[in-house]
């Protein structure tokens, strides 16, 4: 938006400024993931020992202990595993309308929290254990990973 | 079995709801002189305190003039004061104390000098679930509800069932701030806050403190009051993150804490007479009924809307209004807490003819800590 202060502050009359939606932080164990996802791709590890799949990231396997964990590329895939339309939106949300925040099943196994876009979000577009695919919005410099219906273009 | 050790004191503030005049500490100082008046014990004799969160144990001590020489600052969220019992009774029978006073003091409402919750973008939280404008417990501890919905058949409005029962509660107590009558509908027409969750279905936001002074039945033996014995207690964790739970139908914090609790006590759900389970949201209570083992699975919400936890039913529960209707100052814990003192002195608001047993059952964080504390009427 370019002008005068006072041309912008016309334009923006009525308008609640957005402030900006939380922006994750990356630590040493986490930043392999984020960087993937500013990539195009949702990665979780996978323990070369027991094969259990994981997330979210750690260096070394839950369920036994090792050290021995890989990241893999995810399909994309998933599936709807509970929610809520959130009617009172969190920082940043303030003009997106109601949302849903969502947890998703992945189809490697882990779940994860995130919001279904793409879809008016109303209970009835939205039964539990539909399909879904990833795509990634930006959240600051960094970008997070939120799901459509399958079959919907993004 | 812990018989050993007794609730003497308990008290809230003057009064809860809305606050502005009064500091967090204030809240703290003001429940603790309440509850030392309320048992007869001089200050002086306090010799351990815990409490959770700013300004915390030592402070409040040192504000009330007492010397601990055993604190607790065990900080699991709105439980944190039944694990203070816990850990209290533990020290009590170990002999590292010998009066314990707990507080609680929450500006909710008013946020007169209390402390700002700021998630922390580094966090697994903060990274893993704070992006998707899941700031607010409204938009995480609902979550799991609709899962628990589809693999136990309970329906929406079974939430709206939980309302309507703890109401009829809150309509005999003069201090709950919700007293009309309300219906199914009155419920499920109250605005969308989370869908499927409506405001009437979530708890208040409220001013307000409660403390507690435990002691040996040796020492209570002196005192004019109607000692409550802690016959049982239990802890339970799962994750800090409510995408984390394991299975959105059972809260490992309520069924593992229940368990140690009934173990201890030698008793089963069949011995309880009057049961409080942590009410942030009204499907806690439905979560808290199955996997406390008081119904089978997928039970909970027809045995509320039959009226079992409702005035004349089998099983009163949440007999103060729950933090829907009575007071939630964001760490309820306490509250439960008070009801069930209160129901096994005989001196409730809302009294249940001949409670001799009581469970209170806490929740803290989000599906994140559950502690339980079986109760009982002095001999
Ligand atoms: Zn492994």
């Amino acid at each position: 938006m370019t002008g005068t202060i006072e041309e912008i502050r016309g334009k923006t009359a009525g308008v609640k400024r957005p402030r900006a939606k939380m922006a994750p932080s990356a630590t040493p164990e986490t930043r392999p993931y984020w960087d993937a996802a500013a990539d195009g791709r949702l990665s979780v590890q996978r323990c070369q020992a027991c094969s259990h799949v994981y997330f979210y990231p750690r260096d070394f396997c839950p369920v036994c202990s090792s050290d021995l964990v890989e990241w893999i590329d995810c399909s994309g895939r998933a599936t709807l595993h509970s929610y809520v339309i959130e009617h009172r939106p969190g920082p940043g949300f303030e003009n997106d309308g109601p949302y849903v925040v969502a947890v998703v099943q992945l189809e490697e196994g882990p779940r994860m929290m995130t919001n279904v876009v793409g879809v008016e979000p109303l209970p009835e577009n939205l039964p539990l254990d539909m399909e879904l695919t990833v795509q990634f919005e930006p959240r600051g410099d960094m970008w997070v990973p939120v799901f459509a219906p399958a079959g919907a273009s993004a | 079995m812990s018989g050993g050790v007794v609730i003497v004191g308990a008290a809230e503030t003057d009064d809860i709801g809305t606050l502005p005049n009064h500091s967090t500490m204030r809240l703290h100082t003001e429940a603790a002189r309440n509850a030392l008046r309320d048992c007869g014990i001089d200050k002086s004799e306090v010799d351990g305190i815990a409490g959770v969160s700013m300004p915390g144990p030592i402070s409040v001590a040192h504000s009330l003039g007492i010397e601990p020489r055993w604190v607790d600052t065990t900080s699991v969220g709105g439980t944190s004061f039944l694990t203070h019992v816990r850990h209290a009774v533990a020290a009590l029978e170990a002999g590292h104390c010998s009066v314990v006073l707990i507080t609680h003091g929450e500006s909710g409402r008013s946020q007169v000098g209390a402390p700002r919750y700021t998630p922390d973008p580094a966090s697994v939280v903060g990274q893993f679930e704070a992006p998707y404008g899941v700031t607010g417990p409204p938009s995480r501890f609902t979550v799991p509800f609709l899962r628990f919905m589809k693999e136990t058949g309970t329906q929406a409005r079974h939430l709206a069932d939980v309302a309507v029962a703890q109401r009829k509660w809150a309509a005999m107590n003069p201090r709950a701030k919700f007293r009309d009558p309300i219906t199914v509908d009155d419920v499920q027409n109250s605005p969308v806050i989370a869908w499927p969750f409506h405001l009437l279905e979530c708890c208040l936001v409220t001013d307000g403190g409660g403390a507690l002074v435990l002691t040996t039945e040796e020492r209570a033996k002196d005192l004019d009051v109607a000692a409550v014995r802690v016959l049982g207690t239990g802890e339970g964790y799962e994750a800090s993150g409510i995408s984390m739970m394991e299975d959105f139908t059972t809260f490992k914090g309520f069924k593992n804490s229940a368990a140690d609790a009934f173990r201890a006590a030698q008793m089963t759900p069949a011995d309880i007479d009057h049961l409080m389970i942590y009410d942030a949201f009204a499907h806690l209570p439905l979560y808290g009924l199955e996997d406390l083992g008081f119904v089978g699975r997928g039970e909970a919400g027809e045995f509320v809307r039959a009226g079992h936890t409702s005035p004349g039913g089998s099983l009163p529960m949440n007999t103060n209004g729950g933090g829907l209707s009575y007071t939630h100052t964001g760490m309820y814990g306490m509250f439960a807490i008070m009801e069930s003192v209160r129901q096994l002195r005989g001196t409730a608001p809302a009294q249940v003819a001949g409670v001799r047993t009581s469970l209170v059952q806490g929740n803290g964080g989000m599906f994140a800590a559950g502690s339980t504390l079986i109760l009982a009427a002095a001999a």
